[in-house]
């Protein structure tokens, strides 16, 4: 969907991302997604009277290398009391940054060359997480709330971007790009179905080379198919309403995924004073030198210099290896494809295989690379078929090991080339009509004796060894 | 018996702390409905906390430095399990399931707590008047309000309750109390004792301090409750100062200022009082010399920006969701209205619409913003005053205990009986109140002592030479 001519849009995201520390932001209570409501909550995160917040350092570890990534400058900074009456927030004011934050300034460059600017990444407490059970699934109207402060004090960065995304599309790749720079830094687990990372979406429509117009939120989308759909539905809204003769009102508008439309949350008039003021039980965060390097030593590369690396292997890869690099560099997992370069191996078959079996595995830890990269060895050499290599590969990440040993203990003793032989000497004599087609220059009857060499061998035979077979019978 | 001498019994062997437990209830019966001082007195808890001393002493343990000693708590401190309530309806039923880090360490050092004691509420107020659950009354003139906020802490001590007791004070509620009520009250330096625990009125200004009958009692409590406290994030690094071995330093080559701006205002005994006061301590040796801080005179109206503006929004989470009173309404937005209406006093509501005012767009800079640059320049005050003297001298009140009613139609007099306490809260520094001479109707009279950060030493030293001019010894 594109923009009727001589219209543009102008997008600006807020991305919230949680961040993985082990414990909350201002407590020591456990910070895990999918708990039983309501059991990693104390004193503090409940906010119950008396109660007093001490900030995490491992959550500032993380909002400084998230900043770093994005080449923002780290500075001094203060908390702020962020006040508003919502039931889900135990205090009744959120603990954020405002004026100061520890990040501000940077960009993020875009696999299309594009570049965004950020303009902050600040550090704030997540609230707890409500049910509203009746007809309209939202507060008002509810028959009952529900209430889990399980999240209430969970860590959060929210990433502030320029307003200069200009489509959809580059919305979306935006927030793909700045997903897996977030997990890269090892700040957050990127998993948008889970909540850990959420998009409040700014967008505006202007005529070509007019100044920005009023602009309306939609908050909480949360994935990256939605934040496309709503920004694509809201752009061509408040350009079908200009044209119109009509005004766009600066409000707050909910995305409804199954209806496929935004509809107005709140208008601006009515949007809350916050009354923000410096949170006096916390102290100025001034994290020091030695602090700072000690985040920056710990940032590995990011994701377009790891791309660029695997890219670099493979030459000029297709589109489907292209997504499969992406899969390997969200998990981590590419030292698996450097390894079996390294070694010499087919690197292709290690991509696939990374991003597919591996990247199916919920832990790859007991895996070596020497394993890995001795199964792809073995595949390409024809020693294990490819259905055998995977087997070998989902045993060896269960339970490690060395992949000779696990094809033996599996019954993938190879065949030998003598006995492939006489197997496919054999199955030509029994097919004398297919054997004489594929002579005569039909290769699709390679398939068919490939097929039936591997019902006799029970699939331990190698496709490529079957064909280099008959292509010597030919 | 003070604190101190009941400690040293008890880890001799020489009464119980049973005994005392039980002296102590007795003496909370004789007067506890007539003067409304414990809203909880916890018979149950302070009973096994005495025996468990008792059973430290049996098994030849030490059970600490305030072993066996009755203690009353102003209700804004969690003890766990123990009904706390701030004075307010809104809290009413409300059990904490955790104490306060003040409460852990009386516990470890053996101190045995009766109960909770009455408060303005939400420590917001200056004779308990606001209290939910009715005033406390003086227990040297039953007529007469005991000050506040921490009135019913005083008053368990003046009236012989408990020899010990802890209140908060965030422009007085600690030293304007004692005064009142011819006890010695402790404001010490903001961070000195950990507020983890202490139920929010203006967090920058609230500080837990000691009620005693004599400086040595005020001086052995701080001790106990005083050093970091990892759970404080404003809590000070340092472990707790050493102050009883400094009770007897004296004055000899100290500096001190009598202020101006201090005594502005006092009835004349009380000034009268100071001035004694100053010449006890120049016969002790010390060099008393007459100054002025003009900036401390905006000391009030900056504090009735700053700590309503806090309060406004540290007492926003009693909104009918989670805990104490929830009166339903169509929605929760209605529910929350409908439960702070009914829950919150008069004064309370006057402070959290006074504060959510000056925080406002448009009127922050003018108000909230204004007062925090007064803040400033009383730092800056102070800091210079600091640098000619080390200690300053002044009232603690102007005015002797009054008598109920007299100053709950008129907010601003009410407001006045802290404009010499505040400042302090203001910058963060120590002070604290000793009884010193006698006001109208022979009521006692508070002389006020005030030092930098982590001057309660010096403080109490001084202190202790007016208390024993006081006391003829």
């Amino acid at each position: 969907m594109t923009l009727p001519e001589g219209w543009e849009m102008v997008v600006g995201l807020e991305v919230h991302t949680e961040l993985r520390t082990a414990t909350k932001m201002f407590c020591g209570c456990a910070n895990v997604f999918g708990a039983e409501a309501n059991t990693n909550v104390c004193p503090v995160c409940l906010g119950l009277p008396g109660s007093l917040p001490v900030l995490n350092e491992r959550a500032v570890s993380m909002a400084m290398a998230i900043g770093m990534a994005l080449h923002a400058t780290i500075a001094p900074s203060t908390f702020h009391r962020k006040n508003y009456f919502y039931p889900d927030m135990p205090k009744d004011f959120q603990i954020s940054q405002y004026d100061l934050p520890i990040n501000s300034g940077g960009y993020l460059d875009l696999p299309d060359g594009s570049r965004v600017r950020i303009e902050r990444a600040h550090l704030e407490e997540d609230t707890g997480k409500s049910t509203h059970l009746g007809a309209s699934g939202r507060i008002h109207g509810a028959d009952r709330s529900l209430v889990d402060y399980n999240r209430s004090g969970v860590p959060l960065v929210e990433i502030v971007s320029g307003p200069d995304i200009r489509s959809a599309a580059q919305a979306r790749l935006y927030a793909s790009e700045l997903r897996a720079v977030l997990i890269a830094t090892g700040a957050s687990d990127g998993r948008m179905e889970e909540g850990s990372m959420r998009i409040d979406a700014n967008v505006s429509v202007r005529r070509n080379g007019e100044p920005f117009g009023t602009r309306c939120e939609i908050k909480n989308l949360n994935s990256l198919r939605s934040l496309q759909r709503a920004i694509e539905f809201e752009a061509q809204r408040q350009v079908e309403l200009l044209e119109g003769g009509g005004v766009v009102r600066q409000e707050t508008r909910h995305w409804d995924e199954t209806v496929g439309a935004t509809s107005t949350m709140r208008v601006k008039e009515e949007a809350e004073d916050y009354r923000y003021f410096r949170e006096p039980d916390l102290v100025d965060l001034a994290p020091d030198a030695a602090w700072q390097q000690r985040v920056a030593d710990e940032l590995g590369p990011m994701p377009a210099e790891r791309r660029a690396a695997v890219v670099g292997l493979l030459g000029e890869p297709s589109d489907a290896q292209r997504d499969a690099i992406d899969v390997v560099i969200d998990l981590g997992l590419e030292r698996f494809v450097h390894a079996t370069h390294a070694a010499g191996g087919d690197v292709a078959v290690a991509l696939a295989r990374v991003a597919n079996e591996l990247a199916a595995a919920e832990d790859v830890s007991k895996l070596t690379e020497a394993a890995f990269v001795a199964t792809i060895a073995l595949e390409s050499s024809g020693q294990l078929s490819a259905t055998q290599a995977k087997t070998v590969l989902a045993d060896l990440i269960a339970s490690g090991g060395e992949p000779r040993e696990v094809a033996a203990a599996r019954g993938f003793e190879q065949l030998s080339a003598d006995s492939l032989g006489d197997i496919v000497a054999a199955l030509i004599a029994a097919n004398p009509d297919e054997w004489s087609r594929f002579r005569d220059g039909d290769d699709k009857l390679a398939q068919f004796f490939v097929g039936l060499v591997m019902r006799e061998t029970k699939g331990r035979a190698n496709g490529k060894a079957v064909i280099a077979e008959l292509h010597a019978r030919r | 018996m003070n604190a101190t001498a009941m400690a040293e019994r008890v880890r001799r062997g020489e009464t119980s702390a049973r005994f005392l437990a039980e002296e102590s209830l007795r003496a909370i019966r004789a007067r506890n409905e007539e003067l409304n001082v414990f809203l909880h007195v916890d018979e149950h808890g302070a009973m096994a906390a005495a025996a468990r001393v008792d059973d430290a002493i049996a098994r030849g343990e030490d059970p600490g430095r305030l072993a066996g000693v009755p203690i009353a708590l102003k209700d804004n401190l969690c003890q766990v399990g123990v009904p706390t309530t701030c004075s307010s309806r809104i809290l009413e039923g409300w059990r904490p399931p955790y104490s306060a880090t003040v409460v852990e360490r009386l516990l470890d050092a053996g101190a045995v707590p009766m109960g909770k004691t009455n408060l303005d509420e939400f420590a917001m107020g200056s004779s308990t008047e606001t209290s939910a659950f009715g005033p406390t009354r003086n227990p040297l003139d039953p007529t007469r309000v005991p000050g506040g906020s921490s009135g019913g802490s005083a008053a368990a001590v003046a009236a012989g309750m408990t020899p010990l007791a802890l209140g908060s004070d965030t422009g007085g509620s600690i030293r304007q109390p004692a005064a009142l009520c011819g006890i010695v009250g402790v404001k010490p330096t903001y961070g000195l004792v950990s507020r983890y625990g202490l139920i929010a009125f203006a967090s920058s200004l609230d500080q837990i301090g000691p009620f005693a009958t004599s400086v040595a009692d005020a001086a052995l409590l701080l001790e106990v409750i005083a050093g970091h406290d990892p759970m404080d994030s404003t809590s000070l690094p340092e472990p707790a100062p050493s102050l009883v071995a400094h009770l007897d330093d004296g004055v000899a080559g100290r500096r001190i200022g009598l202020v101006r701006e201090l005594i502005e205002g006092a009835d004349a005994e009380i000034v009268t009082a100071v001035e004694r006061a100053a010449s006890v301590l120049e016969a002790a040796g010390a060099t008393v010399v007459e100054l002025s801080i003009p900036e401390l005179r905006l000391g009030l109206s900056a504090y009735y920006l700053i700590a309503p503006a806090e309060a406004s929004s540290n007492l926003a989470r009693y909104d009918g969701v989670r805990y104490g009173l929830r009166v339903t309404d169509e929605d929760v937005t209605a529910m929350n209205e409908a439960t702070r209406t009914a829950g919150f006093g008069a004064e309370v509501k006057r402070r959290i619409m006074l504060g959510t005012y000056a925080l406002s767009a448009g009127y922050y800079d003018a108000y909230y913003g204004q007062a925090l640059k007064v803040r400033t320049q009383m730092r800056d005050a102070f800091k210079r005053a600091y640098r000619d003297v080390d200690t300053l001298l002044g009232a603690t009140t102007p005015s002797v205990a009054f008598t109920f009613g007299s100053k709950t139609n008129d907010p601003m007099a009410m407001y006045l009986s802290d404009v010499f306490t505040i400042p302090t809260n203001l910058a963060g520094e120590a002070a604290l109140s000793v009884p010193f001479g006698r006001g109208e109707a022979d009521l006692p009279t508070g002389v006020q002592l005030l030092g930098p950060g982590r001057s309660e030493a010096r403080l109490l030293a001084a202190a202790k030479v007016l208390e024993d001019v006081e006391r003829g010894s």
